[in-house]
């Protein structure tokens, strides 16, 4: 357990004192969803059915972009094999990484996702449903992206081939969390959406860390 | 262990031997393209010409002699690889991870077919190249989950650290298939009505269901076919080093 809170303490740390590594998947959010309004024409109608789908694309592919620091420096400083040879289960360790995965990259969209919703005119009550979502299927993206980055993070170019391997597994969240924003934007009941989200949530927290420890340790090899 | 009987484990472990697996698939090739190929020739000429014309949708119904098999091929091959990749995990067996990756081509290309052959009969039946349907969706994006496995097997320089690569993603994605295909199914009947499903599954006459299931047995011959030619070939570079395929090699020549 100790090791499990020093590994995302690091993890913080480091984030911390390499700054734009947080803003960058910010930054990169925030501009995808700048550019619908100029590629589809500045329609407030268009833009507010759209915006559940807009936003959830953005936020999945700058999750997507910011997965490669999950174990990059890791790998490349050598402390990833420090972390297989030590007594500590991997899984416990893996888990940690993807938590100091989600602070650093997941959390601060669901501060900026509210304010891109109200500039998108997303309907006000649709708004809380929108940071439930973000909430529980963030962390989703974090868990299953792990498996993607840890079977490549030993590619010089993995870059392209994670979106092959983790994009299609995105699906179920993007379906469930954009219908779940648009339902209620329309004033629905929304439970089955967020039942279903919170079941992949816990499916994915038990059995994402196996298969990325696993490859990791293929990787490393 | 005890429970399988001592023939079929003595099997198992012999076909566990590349030499011996290659000589196997040797001796099956004539019985299993002669098979394929009756099976065919029957499947094609009484779906083509035997079975009765459909009363709604005339001589292109014709299409799913080939646009069915090749679908439940495609989804019948990724469980397959899944298989073989658990079982090179577990076990560590090069056998397995030889017939996984000479599978993901195999099944990538009857995913497309099955795509292919779909769009083509969606053109006079609903009149769009393209509907964004629930079995469509699901489909193309087991594509994708086809081209992530051999793209990864591509990337990964060492070929066995690859194969273990790749059969740690055919289980994730097996895990994710069902996932995928309800929820994709569930956000289609969301979005629009039952124009699609309406005519998703006539019952289907008895003449007609025939040559579709002797189409569906073909295409599994042709698959074990295909598959056990291109094991071949990588069991041969993979092992190019050892005794046996130096020797096979002086037969030869």
């Amino acid at each position: 357990m100790s090791a499990f809170f020093a590994v995302i303490r690091r993890d913080l740390i480091l984030a911390f004192r390499r700054r734009a590594e947080i803003a960058n998947p910010l930054f990169f959010f925030i501009l995808v969803v700048t550019l619908f309004p100029l590629g589809v024409g500045a329609n407030p109608k268009l833009l507010q059915t759209m915006a559940p789908g807009i936003i959830w694309v953005s936020a999945l592919l700058a999750v997507m972009l910011s997965l490669d620091s999950l174990f990059r420096s890791d790998f490349d400083d050598g402390s990833l094999e420090q972390m297989l040879l030590s007594p500590h289960p991997l899984t416990v360790l893996v888990m940690g990484k993807i938590i100091a995965h989600w602070l650093v990259t997941g959390l601060p969209l669901l501060v900026v996702a509210p304010l891109l919703a109200i500039f998108l005119g997303l309907p006000e009550q649709a708004l809380g449903t929108l940071l439930i979502t973000l909430v529980l299927a963030t962390p989703v993206l974090s868990l299953i992206g792990a498996i993607g980055v840890s079977l490549t993070v030993g590619l010089r170019r993995g870059g392209m081939i994670i979106s092959l391997l983790v994009l299609p597994l995105y699906v179920p969240v993007l379906i469930f969390a954009s219908n779940a924003v648009e339902m209620a934007g329309n004033g629905l009941a929304v439970d089955a959406q967020l039942n279903i989200l919170t079941a992949i949530f816990f499916m994915s927290a038990v059995l994402a860390p196996l298969p990325a420890a696993a490859a990791l340790r293929m990787s490393v090899n | 262990m005890s429970i399988i009987p001592a023939p079929i484990v003595r099997f198992y472990h012999k076909t566990a031997s590349p030499p011996y697996f290659y000589n196997l698939s040797n001796k099956l090739m004539p019985w299993l393209s002669c098979i394929f190929l009756m099976l065919l020739g029957y499947g094609l000429y009484s779906g083509l010409y035997l079975a009765p014309t459909d009363y709604q949708q005339g001589d292109s119904y014709r299409i799913i002699y080939l646009h069915v098999p090749a679908a439940w091929m495609s989804l019948f091959i990724y469980v397959l690889m899944a298989v073989a990749g658990a079982i090179s995990l577990i076990w560590r067996m090069k056998i397995a991870d030889v017939v996984l990756i000479s599978s993901a081509p195999i099944g990538a290309s009857f995913t497309f077919i099955a795509l292919v052959t779909g769009s083509l009969w969606g053109k006079p039946m609903w009149g769009a190249w393209w509907v964004w349907d629930a079995r469509l969706t699901s489909e193309l994006i087991l594509l994708f989950l086809y081209l992530g496995v051999i793209s990864l097997y591509g990337a990964i320089e060492d070929k066995r650290t690859a194969s273990k690569a790749v059969a740690i993603l055919a289980l994730v994605g097996v895990v994710n298939i069902p996932i995928i295909h309800y929820s994709v199914q569930w956000w289609n009947t969301l979005h629009q009505g039952p124009t699609v499903s309406k005519m998703g599954k006539p019952s289907i006459h008895i003449d007609m269901l025939i040559p579709l299931l002797v189409m569906a047995v073909a295409f599994k011959f042709y698959y074990a076919i295909a598959m056990l030619q291109a094991a071949k070939v990588e069991i041969l570079r993979r092992e190019q080093n050892t005794q046996w395929v130096k020797k096979l090699l002086e037969q030869k020549q």
